[in-house]
């Protein structure tokens, strides 16, 4: 039991004082963050990035990925009081939450949607405890080959499981990669990609394009809609939960079902957001409710937000066990560690150990706050909602900016913040995803260096990746994913025509 | 929706094209040093155009137009643009008079304009919204921002 050693030894170093006002700072602003219209997990923590720069790093990755924890609450406030979702995630909570929520029901709604929340990212941490340890050892074994083998298989899956059209996730992200190449290439020195605009020399920082793209791109899309807050008004007390408690056990087969589902599409990049609609399709097929699902089943909400939470959570596995983020929120924490000199990856277990069991613990504790301060708040954080949106859009705006500029103290990126956010608008509209861009640009570099590295290896023999069954392996289920959207079709055809 | 797909598709497919331009300046083919700096673009570029081209075929051949969705009512647009032309100008007033000054202005006239408040309302939270970033990034957090080119704050010392 190596692993619960170390883990309390994690819990030593995270719970001070100072890390415990952090969590509790974090959760508080994640929420928040959840809750308002053009921030999002995402480009929140690469807004308060340069904020935490002078904290120590296990400090300051514990508040950031209390602000995650946050965030991810957060979605479902609004999805069940205002039928807002705040996040892609808790679009599907609205189907259930809000019908909850026009009954009178919204105490319950939230608590359930709330406990869920904690149950599913739970679930998940006790998976990336043990897992991932086990994961990273094996990891130690992977050579240049391996690892792109590895992010095949993550970008692949992109195209498998998204419900864009292929070629526009591949084009997507395919742009992310050609962002990614701008500027000095690390191997020749030569400058790639910028035209003689010097400028450009530094590359296009990730942080940057996720704050453009989904911030500006967010409040352009909300404005268009016309926002007109009309929510419902929500009391918990300590009655309503204890009784929402007790109801929640004969689910338990639900809950699950969805933590399976969420830790499965979180640890290959789906992500929370085909998580949530997964888990509530399967829910609504196999619950023998399901044709009331939509009218306000307690089961509609617990279904999608404990995969929500689950994929959430277990994206951070892969970030910290191979360096490979399962999201864009995951890639953003990624490139926090990148900046204080931390490089996620198999060594990163036996290297820090300090950092990694005590951001684990932080996990646990970070939830734990969470679900008290959302369970407490909620009347509050409702509140901010109903500040009118000609306040909040210009006010994000100007966050935004002030984020774009810390990045790098470049008036140069908060032009490109704008040019990004345009870009998201356009790329929403027309279907585009952007998960896959900004984790492209995050990964291009190391993409193409392990391919390099492969390619050298092997001088440019392109079978080096089939070379023994462990990169095989990787690289055909890679090819699976890339050719599965194309069997379903084919499976159900052959059905038809059986039939 | 159609002709933003077209233009889009075709933006895109511009911007592989100049992906691959670069690329084969920087030589994509195998150095010396094993492969060159435009090794990997190359094929980067390559995949972005053949993206988009399949892309525009589809929308052409219309297997992706659910009807005749229109990509932007002009209402909406005319929202749209409310908010990205003040918030262009807002990034030129940073560019100029620096992040302070430019966010209280921009933060007040956002919501004189369209939220339709009075002149006293958006002064003061604008104003108060730059006084609390001004407090946090300068004196708590000591992180300067940009003051611009002119920098009006310096008449009082900073």
């Amino acid at each position: 039991m190596e692993e619960i050693n170390a883990l309390f030894h994690g819990f030593s170093v995270a719970l001070t004082p100072f890390n415990l006002l952090l969590m509790f700072i974090g959760v508080t602003l994640g929420v928040l963050i959840g809750v308002l219209p053009g921030l999002g997990g995402a480009n929140g923590i690469a807004i308060l990035l340069p904020l935490t720069f002078t904290m120590p790093p296990t400090s300051a990755v514990i508040m950031l990925s209390c602000i995650y924890w946050g965030a991810l609450f957060g979605g479902a406030i609004t999805s069940i009081l205002f039928n807002i979702p705040g996040e892609p995630w808790s679009v599907a909570t609205t189907f259930d939450g809000y019908p909850m929520a026009q009954q009178g029901k919204a105490g319950e709604a939230l608590t359930t949607a709330f406990t869920s929340s904690f149950i599913g990212a739970f679930f998940a941490i006790v998976m990336i405890t043990f897992l991932a340890p086990l994961v990273a050892k094996f990891a130690l074994q992977f050579g240049p080959p391996e690892f792109f083998a590895v992010f095949f298989l993550t970008f692949c899956s992109f195209i498998g499981m998204g419900k864009e059209p292929p070629f526009k996730i591949l084009v997507a992200m395919m742009l992310g990669f050609a962002l990614a190449a701008v500027g000095i290439d690390t191997v020749t020195g030569q400058l790639r990609l910028i035209f003689g605009w010097h400028e450009l020399m530094r590359g296009f920082d990730f942080l940057i394009a996720v704050i453009g793209l989904f911030g500006i791109g967010e409040i352009l899309l909300s404005m268009e809609e016309g926002l007109s807050f009309s929510g419902r008004t929500a009391k918990i007390n300590t009655r309503i939960v204890i009784e929402t408690w007790k109801k929640l056990p004969k689910y338990w087969m639900t809950s699950l079902r969805s933590c399976i589902i969420g830790c499965w599409m979180g640890i290959t990049p789906g992500g929370a957001t085909p998580a949530s609609f997964m888990s509530y399709g399967i829910a609504k097929r196999m619950s023998p409710d399901g044709a009331k699902f939509g009218t306000g089943q307690a089961e509609g909400v617990i279904a999608p937000e404990t995969a929500a939470h689950a994929a959430g959570t277990a994206a951070l596995l892969p970030m910290l066990s191979l360096g490979i983020p399962g999201s864009p929120t995951a890639a953003v924490l990624l490139g926090g560690l990148l900046i204080w000199g931390l490089q996620p990856g198999p060594l990163l277990f036996v290297e820090q150990k300090d950092f990694v069991w005590g951001l684990i613990a932080s996990m646990y504790l970070g939830n734990i706050a969470g679900l008290i301060i959302v369970l407490t708040c909620v009347p509050l954080f409702a509140a901010i909602l109903r500040v009118p949106f000609s306040i909040i859009a210009p006010v994000i705006v100007v966050i935004c900016a002030i984020g774009a500029y810390t990045v790098h103290n470049a008036m140069l990126d908060i032009w490109l913040m704008l040019l990004f956010g345009v870009m998201g608008y356009a790329f929403k509209k027309l279907s585009y995803p952007l998960a896959p861009l900004v984790l492209a640009l995050v990964l291009g570099d190391q993409a193409e260096g392990a391919f390099r590295q492969a390619m050298l290896m092997s001088q440019g023999d392109m079978r080096i990746f089939f070379s023994n069954w462990l990169v095989g392996s990787i690289m055909g289920l890679g090819l699976l994913m890339l050719v599965w959207p194309v069997m379903g079709k084919l499976m159900t055809q052959l059905r038809k025509s059986a039939a | 929706m159609r002709s933003a797909e077209v233009v889009v598709a075709l933006f895109m497919f511009g911007l592989g094209a100049l992906v691959i331009f670069d690329s084969v300046r920087l030589g994509w083919g195998w150095g010396a040093e094993g492969p060159e700096a435009g090794y990997f673009p190359f094929y980067i570029g390559l995949m972005i155009c053949v993206g988009s081209l399949v892309t525009l075929f589809q929308v052409l051949l219309g297997s992706q137009s659910k009807g005749h969705k229109v990509f932007v009512e002009w209402s909406a647009l005319r929202l749209v643009l409310q908010v990205l032309l003040p918030a262009a100008v807002y990034v030129l007033g940073i560019q100029l008079i620096g992040i302070y000054v430019a966010s209280a202005a921009y933060i007040a006239v956002f919501m004189v304009w369209l939220g339709k408040y009075g002149w006293t309302r958006g002064i003061i939270v604008g104003v108060g919204v730059s006084a609390v970033t001004f407090a946090m990034f300068e004196i708590w957090f000591q992180v300067p921002l940009f003051k611009g080119e002119f920098n009006p704050l310096s008449l009082i010392g900073y």
